[in-house]
């Protein structure tokens, strides 16, 4: 290590940005370690305040009145009876507010209230706000909407062929609202070249995120005339901007405060009807105006997972390794558009981050249906085709005699590389996550040797740590965070990051604290409020570590650079031998020549002005340059891998899950307990998908949810979790922050798959479908072909297939344009880039 | 808005006597409010929270005669003279109660949301076991959800305060 | 946040007491212990009591005795049943589907008399205001048609009830009093023949005691299916109890719930093993003739089919674990 100055003109960093650097070289103050949540006490004490627990003088209370009919036209409301009530101080409907909206620009589809169709059971069409909340639900059901019926749809298969009335006017074609074509390489001909080609045909069902906190939201008129929206998002740069859009209000006019989610999973990312709708009426009534929706309501706002019919055709040499693959997706989008043009991408993007897929074909089609929409749910579009693309391949390794974790090892895509479809990886430690569940499992005595009911499993996946693309279209950062010093030595930090369980407070803190050398007692966070943070996106597409952890990491260095500056002159000393550690400022090689932090603080304010920085962050570009290339890349990508062991009674069809063992490549771990955490909850959540969770509907009877309520949609209890065993595999990427990854989703996706492929290994039968219910499992029992699963795929109806040169093949990761077509002129803000 | 229309009739309460987290509070509250309603409007202690008010989570334990209940599901009627505790009594003079500070330290309570509930029904079952297992904390605290954690960091929490407790460290 | 709708609650102090308010308000009264059942069931919207006449300071219907036989007070709370030692000790059964019910939380607050009176459910019918509006109600509550049976004329909603296939098989009497005086019933009877007329109790009638004969030699089991190890109602439910002298079956009782609007005793199943050892194929054949008179349909938690082939493999395994 250095000891003067003369490294920095070495590195062409400036001493203060080399002294950090030697710094954290020397070990981390933060970084690794396990600091309770800077959230933690207010947790656990009751004291953290959600949205539903605000409570303002006068505050009214808002219902919405939602269609009973899942497609039609309104004819006519009848607002009278509701409004004659005593204690009714306002009622609301479509017509006034017809702007549109939607969290993706291109799918504008949603009005606040609806003004003349209605397209699921549960679409909000008037609303009332009512002194208490018996009122407003009394006031609610004497609303009278007349309908004029229209034909429904409930099965994309049937939507795609456009046998009813589209439920929007705008799309791909009819009912399809997306239908994605791309070639990547020469698929056809590398079929040709296996030695083995499988084609399969699988199913996963939706299921729904299932917070436990019901969405709510607070509105407020202020006395000069501005609005505060307090609602419980994961997203409230995207609510800000929906509300704005919607009340015709400037931005700076609307100001949006995400209070800390009680779990969101996605469910909270979209901006809601019921936002606007209570901010409308706090202008409206000039009273604070409260909703906090009812359990079956959060059914009908869902965005969660999209039902997908996926057709799988791989080929494969002897030894396992892939020559190509054709993806086909069919997605159930639900009856709005949401995040789903994203959600299509994504459901053939990853498949190439994991193994070795030379040449790549996805094909996929996202239809309207009339059901409560679907959208980003943990994981977003990639554990569909994840179970599907594991499934496979534990078939091809039974097909060839491989082992199948042994296949997976050696097939694995290259750290540093670039995949068939353009995304850039690079640090990739999926090799040593198998290793780990392997030996951890004791998969080689276990696999193929277990008595018959017992089996294990192993599937892989991976994950994007951030989207490397904004939603709508524009060059600024993603996240910017500032820090502010206190004469005091205390940190304020301002950032738009949203806390929903996920522990981004504490990240946001502790980057922080690791730069500036304090106490996480010391830095005070003002988060997720439109009126005084920067920008973060929000918490979803689980891009806050790396994203707030690099703004944060900037912002806290320039701090730094500028006390290190005052410090070093005040104490003589190089300001790259400067060390900030246990609220000090000190000489590393003669640690008693310092200062306290707060004295380092007052010489920097008094040589610079008032200390307050800002940080920002915005993703490196990505190399595809094609039509689509916006869905897929990230920064980095995160790896997991899961054994599973099952024992299954062939005379029930039950699958008890007995063991999991999962290890996930989180590049560093900034804090190891919540990385543990989120591995938990992830795997938790992957089970109930994997073998009780689905958003049943009833097409024959109105196209009613089936069951939306918390005992009859079934979410694992304490009696379902099995024992779990964690593996932390630290490979620091290059991008990620301290060299940090996600961990909030990819550990979601290897369960469903390591399920199925587990109660293979028990007792011979495949279940090609998601969620793995004893019914099924007998039924494959009895089966011919020890099966169950879907049959077949409807057709596309694709004509132009999109073809992108590989990098093998010399591509630049631009596609040909197509010449024809003459398509009318969008603007920039038209492309969908990501989620 | 009709200028006519009559003004909302004020909401008939009644008035009982509560002992809450050891205090006594006379409230007044319409009858047919649930405790929990009671709780989070009338007594203002929003630490209660509530995911489905129909029995179906158990975020809305709280402790009544040291027993936990759903607070959802009963009157704030039939709790007229009785002992309840929620989550804003559960610390003490001497500070947070060893569940809360545990739960805090093993990341127990990710959003936070359901924890209130499990708080209270770990201090019940820790009241009447000082040693449950596995399996026993899995049965007395299958009527709370959580959708975060996977249930595994809360057994942790307890099995450490339990162990504790009785001076022992945990895992054994 | 889901509101009870405004209601008259009075609070008696004794089951005499109870009767009389009942006889006095009419059928727009209804009894209230632990509050489990009714109110979701008022939240919801499809039971508006005017009057509630809640049995929480009746303390003559509380107690359990243990003499020849049993004697449960119907407002015990499940907790206190599944805390009583002697009980599991004595009725093993009973304890099984006193502990299998909902959630600990849920059995600190209901009772056995409420579980007994259970309201039949339905996934037609156990849902929002707003929701039954889509279907346009149900038969069971302010429509016309039975949704998961729409050419029936009767009401297909389940008995759901843990403990009652148990107390059937046991042979348990229950004691109902009215303003008239008390009447004492086979808990069979207590059951009427669909899914609206679910009891026979009449509305001013009160549930007092619940008598379980002495067992004797006899064993008994309960099985119980459902998706998750707790909240959930059983989707598929067998309570056996069996006498054997040797190998031969002197006794048997079987009895099913969950599978239709009423519990099903076996009777048929029940003849193929009375007087004959219980060998394999007995209990074979006393499974296919207990899975016949099965009818569940898709208004519960899973597969209808799969849930009727639950049935001969759980009616299976009840037999074979009391083989000794």
């Amino acid at each position: 290590m250095s000891s003067n100055g003369s490294s920095s003109q070495e590195t062409g960093l400036s001493p203060e940005a080399q002294g950090l650097r030697d710094q954290l070289k020397e070990g981390y103050n933060q970084i690794g370690k396990s600091p309770v949540k800077v959230d933690g006490m207010a947790k656990c004490t009751g004291a953290t305040v959600f949205a539903d627990d605000i409570e303002l003088p006068r505050m009214l209370y808002c219902k919405l009145h939602r269609s009973h009919v899942a497609h039609a036209r309104i004819v006519s409301i009848d607002t009278s009876a509701a409004e004659a009530m005593p204690g009714v101080v306002a009622v609301l409907t479509g017509d006034s507010m017809p702007e549109t909206f939607g969290i993706l620009p291109v799918s504008q589809d949603e009005h606040a209230l609806c003004i003349d169709r209605v397209r699921f059971v549960g679409d909000p069409v008037a609303a009332v706000a009512a002194v208490d909340e018996d009122t407003a639900f009394e006031a609610m059901n004497k609303i009278v909407v007349e309908y004029e019926p229209l034909d429904p749809v409930f099965e994309p298969a049937k939507a795609i062929n456009n046998e009813v009335e589209p439920l929007h006017g705008y799309g791909d074609d009819g009912n399809v609202h997306k239908r994605i074509s791309m070639q990547f390489g020469d698929v056809d001909g590398a079929l040709e070249e296996a030695d083995l080609v499988l084609e399969d045909t699988m199913f996963f069902e939706g299921n729904t995120h299932l917070p436990m906190e019901q969405h709510a939201a607070v509105a407020m008129r202020e006395p000069d005339g501005r609005v505060t929206l307090w609602s419980s998002t994961q997203t409230p740069h995207y609510v800000h901007r929906a509300v704005s859009k919607v009340l015709g209000m400037p931005p700076s006019r609307v100001r949006v405060i995400a209070c800390p989610n009680g779990g969101g999973f996605g469910g909270k990312s979209d901006p809601f009807n019921h936002e606007i709708v209570v901010a409308k009426f706090a202008l409206m009534t000039n009273r604070p105006v409260k909703i906090t929706l009812t359990r079956e309501e959060v059914f009908y706002c869902h965005r969660g997972r999209h039902p997908v019919l996926m057709n799988i055709k791989t080929g494969f040499r002897k030894d396992g390794r892939m020559t190509g693959m054709h993806f086909q997706s069919l997605l159930d989008g639900g009856a709005y558009g949401s995040y789903g043009v994203a959600s299509t991408y994504y459901t053939g993007a990853l498949q190439t981050v994991t193994y070795d897929i030379p040449t790549y074909r996805f094909d996929g089609v996202r239809t309207f249906t009339n059901k409560p929409p679907c959208g980003p749910k943990r994981g977003h579009g990639t554990p569909q085709p994840r179970f599907g693309v594991e499934v496979q391949l534990d078939k091809a390794a039974h097909a060839l005699g491989l082992d199948p974790a042994q296949m997976r090892l050696d097939t694995l895509q290259p750290s540093n590389s670039v995949t068939a479809n353009w995304l850039r990886i690079g640090s990739m430690g999926l090799g040593p996550c198998i290793e780990k569940v392997v030996e951890g499992s004791d998969w080689k005595n276990k696999h193929g040797k277990l008595p018959y009911g017992k089996g294990v499993g192993i599937a892989c996946s991976s994950y994007i740590c951030g989207a490397g693309l904004p939603i709508y279209w524009n060059a600024m950062p993603h996240s910017g965070v500032t820090v502010q010093l206190d004469r005091g030595g205390g940190v304020a930090v301002f950032c738009g990051e949203t806390e929903i369980g996920q522990g981004s407070d504490t990240v946001l803190a502790m980057c922080v604290a690791e730069v500036l050398g304090v106490e996480l007692t010391d830095i005070r966070l003002t988060v997720a409020d439109t009126h005084t943070t920067p920008v973060d996106l929000g918490s979803y597409s689980s891009r806050v570590t790396l994203m707030v952890g690099h703004a944060a990491f900037q912002a806290a260095e320039r701090a730094r650079e500028l006390l290190a500056k005052a410090a070093a002159k005040k104490l003589e000393v190089p300001s790259v031998r400067l060390r900030f550690a246990e609220n000090r400022v000190f000489d590393v090689q003669d640690p008693e020549r310092g200062m306290e932090f707060a004295d380092a603080v007052k010489l920097a304010e008094a040589a610079y002005g008032t200390i307050a920085v800002a940080g920002w962050y915005t993703p490196p570009p990505s190399p595809g340059k094609y039509r689509g290339a916006g869905v897929g890349p990230s920064p980095a990508y995160s790896y997991s891998s899961a054994v599973i062991q099952v024992d299954v009674d062939p005379e029930t069809g039950l699958v008890d899950i007995e063991k999991i063992w999962v290890a996930h490549d989180v590049g560093q771990c900034i804090n190891e307990m919540l990385v543990i955490g989120q591995v938990e909850g992830s795997v938790y959540m992957g089970l109930g998908e994997a073998v009780m969770e689905e958003m049943a509907y009833r097409g024959n009877r109105f196209g009613v949810h089936k069951i939306p309520s918390l005992l009859e949609y079934k979410s694992p209890t304490t009696k379902e979790m099995p024992p779990v065993e964690t593996y932390i595999i630290e490979d620091p990427d290059p991008n990620g922050p301290f060299g940090a990854k996600e961990v909030g989703q990819g550990p979601l996706l290897p369960i469903m798959p390591a399920v199925a492929n587990a109660i293979f290994d028990a007792v011979g039968v495949r279940v090609d479908e998601v969620p793995i219910t004893p019914d099924k499992v007998l039924k494959a029992l009895g089966a011919k072909d020890k099966r169950c699963g879907p049959r077949s795929f409807p057709d596309l109806k694709i004509t132009d297939t999109m073809r992108v040169k590989t990098e093998a093949e010399g591509g630049d990761g631009t596609a040909p344009r197509p010449p024809k077509k003459k398509k009318p002129e969008k603007g920039k803000g038209e492309e969908v880039k990501a989620s | 808005m009709s200028t006519t229309k009559p003004a909302h009739p004020p909401t008939r309460t009644v008035h009982r006597v509560f002992y809450v987290n050891g205090e006594e509070h006379e409230v007044a509250f319409a009858p047919h409010k649930t405790l929990l309603e009671v709780l989070r409007e009338d007594l203002g202690l929003t630490g209660t929270k509530h995911g489905c008010e129909l029995g179906e989570c158990g975020t809305c334990t709280v402790l009544v005669d040291g027993e936990p209940i759903l607070s959802c599901l009963m009157l704030g009627l039939e709790c007229d003279g009785r002992r309840i505790d929620t989550i804003e009594g559960m610390a003490g003079e001497s500070g947070a109660h060893p569940l809360q500070t545990k739960f805090a330290e093993f990341g127990a309570a990710q959003c936070g949301y359901c924890t209130p509930g499990f708080l209270l029904t770990a201090q019940a079952v820790l009241e009447e076991d000082p040693a449950p297992s596995r399996e026993k904390l899995a049965e007395e605290l299958s009527g709370n959800l959580c959708r975060c954690t996977g249930y595994l960091k809360i057994f942790e929490a307890i099995e450490q305060v339990a162990a504790e407790k009785r001076g022992e460290a945990a895992g054994e | 946040m889901m509101r009870l709708p405004p209601f008259r609650y009075l609070a008696p102090k004794n089951a005499l007491e109870v009767a009389g308010i009942l006889n006095g308000e009419g059928p727009d009264a209804m009894i209230v212990a632990g509050g489990t059942d009714l109110y979701p069931n008022m939240k919801r919207r499809h039971q508006m009591p005017k009057t509630l006449v809640s049995l929480r300071h009746v303390d003559d219907l509380r107690g359990v005795q243990m003499n020849g036989g049993v004697t449960i007070g119907p407002n015990e709370t499940l907790r206190s049943l599944e805390r009583n030692v002697d009980l599991k000790t004595r009725l093993p059964a009973l304890w099984t589907a006193v502990q299998s019910i909902s959630t600990p939380l849920l059995r600190n607050m209901g009772t056995i008399g409420g579980n007994i009176c259970l309201d039949t459910r339905c996934n037609y019918y156990n849902q929002n205001f707003e929701w039954r509006r889509a279907i346009n109600f149900c038969m069971k509550c302010e429509g016309d048609t039975c949704w998961v049976a729409p050419s029936s004329s009767v009401c297909w909603a389940v008995n759901s009830s843990d403990t009652v296939p148990v107390l059937i098989a046991l042979g348990a009497t229950v004691t109902l009093v009215s303003v008239d005086g008390a009447r004492t019933i086979p808990i069979h009877e207590l059951f009427g023949t669909d899914g609206i007329e679910y009891l026979t109790k009449r509305k001013d009638e009160v549930l007092t005691r619940i008598d379980i004969p002495d067992q004797g030699e006899a064993k008994s089991v309960y099985r119980k299916v459902r998706r998750r190890g707790a909240f959930d109602f059983p989707v598929a439910a067998v309570a056996a109890r069996l006498t054997l002298q040797g190998n031969t079956v002197e006794d048997v009782s079987l009895v099913l719930n969950a599978v239709g609007p009423t519990p099903v005793r076996c009777e048929e199943a029940e003849g193929v093993l009375r007087g004959n050892a219980l060998t394999d194929e007995r209990i074979a054949e006393a499974a296919q003739a207990a899975y016949r008179p099965a009818k569940p349909l898709d208004n519960t938690d899973y597969v209808s089919m799969w849930r009727k082939k639950m049935i001969r493999v759980e009616v299976k395994r009840a037999l074979e674990g009391m083989r000794g």
